[in-house]
C-alpha cells in the first residue's frame, strides 16, 4: 500500500488540479482555454477513481494497473488534445484551425501505428503493452510538439503572457516525463526510485496552470524573445 | 540507443524550457513596483541582488501561502540555484555569463520581493475580513 507521504501527494496534486478549473472559472478563462480544463477536471476525476479502485482491490491488484494504465493513457491523449488547441491560440490570426485540427489526427494515428507495429514484435499482454507504450510515445511527440510550438512564438512574436506560460510550462511537464519514461528504460531497476519523484512532477503543471490563470490577465503582454535561452 | 537518445533531447529541450519559464514568471513581475513598506522590510532599495535571496525566501516563509503562488517561488528557487551552479562553475571562466548570472540572481530575489509583498497584502485581506465578521 502506498505510504502517507504517496497519500499526501495525491491529494495535493487533486487540490492542485481542481483549483486550476476554479482558477479559470473566477478569472472567466474557462472557455477560452476550454480543453485544458477540461483536461485538469478529467484528471481530477481519475484521480479519484483511482482512490476508489486502490480502496477496493489494493495497490497490487490487476484491477489497480489496469485502471492506472488505462486512464492514464486516456489523459495523455486528452492532453494531447489540450496542446493543440494551445496551436489554435497561436496561430488564430493565420486561421489555420483546420490544419492544426487535421495534423493533430494525422500525427495521433501515426503514433498509434508505429507504437503498433513495435508492440507486435514483442509482447503477449498485446492490448496492455500497447497501452503503456502509446502512453509513453506521447508524451515525446508532445514534447517534440511544443518545442514546436516555442518556436513558432518566438518567431510569430507573440506576446500573451498566459499563452507563453502555459506553453513553457508544459514544456516542462512534458520533458520531466519523457526523460523519466527514458530513464525507466534504460534502468528499469530504479523505477521504484522514481515513483515518488514522478509524483512530485505530476504538481508541477496545476500549479503552473493555475498561477497563470490567477496571476495572469489577459491582457499581460511580455516580449518573448528576451524569455529565450540565446537571446533573438 | 533510443531510449538514451530520448533521454538527452528531454534533458536539453527540459533546461531550455524552464529556464525560459522562470524568465517569464521574472518578466511578469519585473514590472512591478515595490511598496515602500517591502523595500524597508527587504532593504531593496534600487536594484536587487542575488545575496538578498535566502534573506527575502525567509521573510516570504513567515506569511501565509496560496497553491497558486507556490509553484513560482519554487520554480524560481531551482532556477536560483542553477544559476548559483553555474556561477560557481562555468561562468568563473567566461565573465560575461558571470555578469549575466548576476543580473539573473538579482531578479530571481525582485520575484521573491513582488512575492512576498503580494502574500502581505493577502494576509491583510484575510485580517480585514476576519475583523468584518
Amino acid at each position: 500500500m502506498p505510504g502517507p507521504f504517496a497519500y499526501i501527494i495525491w491529494l495535493v496534486g487533486l487540490l492542485c488540479e481542481a483549483a486550476v478549473v476554479v482558477c479559470a472559472l473566477k478569472r472567466r478563462a474557462f472557455r477560452r482555454y476550454l480543453l485544458l480544463n477540461l483536461y485538469m477536471a478529467s484528471a481530477a476525476l481519475s484521480e479519484l477513481g483511482r482512490y476508489k479502485i486502490l480502496a477496493l482491490y489494493g495497490f497490487s491488484s490487476k484491477q489497480y494497473q489496469y485502471f492506472y494504465y488505462y486512464s492514464d493513457a486516456i489523459l495523455t491523449i486528452f492532453l494531447y488534445f489540450a496542446l493543440c488547441t494551445l496551436y489554435v491560440h497561436v496561430f488564430s490570426e493565420m486561421k489555420a484551425e483546420r490544419y492544426v485540427k487535421m495534423g493533430t489526427l494525422l500525427l495521433l494515428a501515426g503514433t498509434a501505428i508505429f507504437t503498433y507495429a513495435v508492440v507486435l514484435q514483442s509482447s503477449a499482454k498485446f492490448v496492455t503493452h500497447f497501452v503503456v507504450e502509446l502512453s509513453q510515445n506521447l508524451y515525446f511527440v508532445g514534447l517534440v510538439l511544443t518545442y514546436v510550438l516555442w518556436a513558432a512564438i518566438l518567431k510569430l512574436r507573440e506576446t500573451r503572457t498566459r499563452l507563453i506560460q502555459l506553453v513553457l510550462s508544459l514544456g516542462v511537464y512534458f520533458s520531466l516525463f519523457a526523460a523519466d519514461y527514458a530513464i525507466r528504460n534504460l534502468y528499469p531497476q530504479l523505477s521504484s526510485v522514481f515513483v515518488p519523484i514522478v509524483q512530485i512532477f505530476g504538481l508541477f503543471l496545476p500549479l503552473a496552470w493555475a498561477y497563470a490563470f490567477w496571476r495572469l490577465p489577459e491582457e499581460a503582454r511580455l516580449v518573448p524573445s528576451r524569455l529565450a535561452v540565446i537571446p533573438r | 540507443m533510443m531510449a538514451a537518445i530520448i533521454l538527452v533531447c528531454s534533458i536539453v529541450f527540459l533546461l531550455q524550457f524552464f529556464v525560459s519559464y522562470c524568465r517569464s514568471l521574472i518578466a511578469a513581475s519585473i514590472k512591478h513596483p515595490l511598496s515602500a513598506e517591502v523595500q524597508d522590510v527587504t532593504g531593496i532599495k534600487n536594484s536587487a541582488t542575488g545575496d538578498d535571496f535566502a534573506r527575502v525566501v525567509q521573510l516570504l516563509q513567515l506569511c501565509p501561502d496560496r497553491p497558486e503562488d507556490r509553484s513560482g517561488i519554487q520554480a524560481i528557487g531551482a532556477y536560483f540555484g542553477l544559476l548559483g551552479a553555474v556561477r560557481a562553475s562555468v561562468a568563473r571562466l567566461i565573465p560575461s555569463l558571470r555578469a549575466w548570472t548576476e543580473t539573473e540572481r538579482g531578479q530571481c530575489t525582485y520575484f521573491a520581493a513582488v512575492t512576498l509583498e503580494r502574500r502581505i497584502a493577502f494576509s491583510r485581506d484575510m485580517f480585514a475580513q476576519q475583523l468584518e465578521t
